[in-house]
């Protein structure tokens, strides 16, 4: 077993003329929250979209599980462990709770077909274990169109949490969300780090990031400009740091 | 429910599965109002033309005629149902119903063998689906303009080849095919009408009980949401433009085997029945939502007001006015029941 979780090496992507990220070398180690910052446009969706499946690498290696996964699909991905919480959230809007909790991974029974009731009742079990929905009008058939942002935003979570994933990635989970569902957002990053899991938490906020991450992984125009341990480092030195980057394109 | 989740989020949560607002009978009326409308939409039809003409409600014969007719393009609207629910959408079928009984009667006239000559339909309603499926999927053309133009093409086909000129199928009454699909089950009951129940139990267990089907709702509520979380969206809206020009094929053959002719012009006609099937029943042209049972129940709406019209004893130039206010009427409703509803 490798020490890494998640080993990228040397990863390009490009669209068109456009090379979102280039030759990127990104790890992730065992039961480690990464903190990835970087400006807009500086790569971190096309590189989380490389890890999920979504996009395909142009170059380059991406290891999970000592398993090369480059060139895999999201439903591959999905089944090694790779479980993502997008910016977008990624719900269908129009449809009810547990057709959204479990979008592409749904359940089957031996005939192999749709087993509705087990989903629906998975899907009224993790309203009240990791949903916190309190409200007597919620139910498994509710349309998550009538949710609140921070509903929405519980839903994906749980959704990435239910199917045991080993690495949960967060793209900006804090947006949109209040005070206090915020906090508990931050809360949740520590449940995944205690359940001896990895997380990749991507978020504008640079406090919310230091607060949570082992190690912060700062991305500029589709490179690595640099990576500190969360331990060797003050927040206000990161701060200092990533003024930097903005102004000048490097750390030194 | 309300935006009310918010404060009531503050109070402890009550022990046990939450119970949802009002009782068991209110939820299931909420969660099947589309379904419940398009039921009271037939019913008030059923009893304007009972009180307009009881002695013809009341006897089976033009029960009988509905069973026979509608059919035709039921059979149709049912698979575009799951076409419009992929926020997709099929003009071509009523080009791909001749194009597959071009090759039914080519294989059919080449043969002599029926079995042939309908997998050879089969074969040509497929080819017909797939292409529509790849120039939406795969070049990336809105399926609006790619099945305006292979409606063309495929026409064009059966009238170069054709040259215009139907054939008999008479010769089919002396094979199992004929009984089979346009026969009368019971002496009663005709065939078609049971294939379509056939059909739509099939549908129904695709779109509600397989992982395809449910990815069908998914990609048309929001095609980059499923594609994020790893459904195939390509894949399955494929298996919808397939299905359609299968469907379409079947449904030409249908048709041509109970007048026993095949007319090259076959399924001209058959657009706006279809697709007003699909939208009375309940499907939104948005993408996302529709169900099986509201189609059915719709199209037999759509087939009975012709019949019903004449046999209420009012001129036939008023079907096509109160198609438009039944229509117009139902699919207000549903709109307004939308909003409410969410």
């Amino acid at each position: 077993m490798g020490d890494y979780l998640l080993e990228m090496n040397d990863v390009s992507k490009s669209f068109g003329d456009v090379a979102a990220v280039h030759n990127i070398n990104f790890r992730v180690g065992r039961n480690e929250v990464v903190g990835l910052l970087g400006d807009n446009g500086a790569g971190k969706s096309t590189l989380i979209k490389l890890i999920t499946g979504y996009h395909q690498p142009d170059t380059g290696e991406i290891i999970f599980d000592d398993q090369n996964i480059g060139g895999f699909t999201v439903s591959r991905a999905r089944d090694l462990g790779i479980e993502t919480v997008y910016q977008e959230r990624a719900l269908a809007e129009q449809q009810p709770l547990w057709r959204n909790i479990f979008m592409g991974r749904e359940l089957v029974n031996r005939y192999g077909l749709m087993d509705v009731k087990r989903m629906k009742q998975e899907t009224d079990r993790l309203m009240l274990e990791s949903m916190g929905f309190t409200s007597t009008a919620v139910t498994a058939d509710s349309v998550v169109r009538t949710f609140s942002g921070g509903e929405k935003q519980g839903v994906a979570i749980t959704r990435a949490l239910h199917f045991k994933a080993e690495l949960i990635i967060l793209d900006e989970p804090t947006m949109g969300l209040s005070l206090s569902e915020t906090r508990k957002l931050l809360a949740f990053v520590g449940d995944i780090k205690r359940q001896g899991k990895s997380c990749i938490f991507i978020d504008h906020n640079i406090f919310h990031v230091y607060s949570v991450a082992d190690r912060v992984v700062v991305l500029d125009r589709g490179t690595v400009a640099g990576e500190f341990s969360t331990k060797n480092i003050t927040l206000d030195q990161l701060m200092e740091k990533m003024y930097r980057v903005a102004e000048t394109g490097s750390l030194d | 429910m309300t935006s009310s989740t918010e404060t009531q989020a503050a109070t402890p949560a009550p022990a046990g599965r939450p119970q949802p607002k009002g009782g068991k009978l209110s939820r299931f009326a909420r969660a099947h109002a589309f379904q419940i409308g398009i039921l009271v939409v037939a019913a008030f039809v059923w009893v304007l033309f009972f009180i307009g003409s009881p002695q013809t409600f009341s006897a089976f014969p033009i029960y009988q005629s509905f069973m026979s007719t509608t059919p035709f393009f039921a059979i149709m609207a049912l698979p575009l149902t799951l076409v419009i629910i992929a926020k997709e959408i099929d003009l071509s079928f009523p080009a791909i119903m001749s194009f597959g009984m071009l090759a039914f009667s080519a294989v059919l006239t080449a043969t002599g063998n029926v079995v042939f000559a309908f997998i050879g339909l089969l074969a040509a309603g497929l080819l017909a689906g797939a292409i529509n499926g790849l120039l939406v999927v795969r070049v990336g053309i809105p399926a609006l303009v790619a099945t305006i133009g292979t409606s063309f093409f495929w026409r064009g086909v059966v009238l170069v080849i054709t040259g215009g000129n139907g054939a008999s199928l008479v010769p089919t009454t002396q094979t199992f095919l004929h009984p089979l699909l346009v026969g009368r089950l019971f002496g009663k009951i005709p065939m078609q009408f049971v294939w379509t129940l056939v059909i739509a139990g099939a549908l129904w267990v695709l779109l509600n009980r397989t992982r395809r089907g449910a990815h069908v709702y998914l990609v048309g509520d929001n095609e980059d949401s499923a594609r994020l979380m790893g459904v195939s969206v390509g894949r399955t809206k494929m298996m919808v433009f397939v299905l359609m020009g299968l469907a379409a094929a079947f449904a030409g053959l249908v048709v041509s085997l109970e007048v026993l002719y095949y007319w090259p012009t076959l399924g001209e006609g058959y657009l706006l029945n279809t697709l007003s099937s699909v939208f009375l029943g309940g499907t939104s042209v948005f993408g996302g939502t529709g169900t099986i049972f509201g189609t059915l129940v719709a199209a037999f709406i759509i087939g009975a007001i012709n019949a019903g019209i004449v046999a209420a004893g009012m001129a036939g130039f008023w079907t096509q006015l109160i198609y438009g206010l039944i229509i117009v009427g139902s699919v207000s409703m549903q709109v307004i029941l939308r909003k409410r509803l969410a």
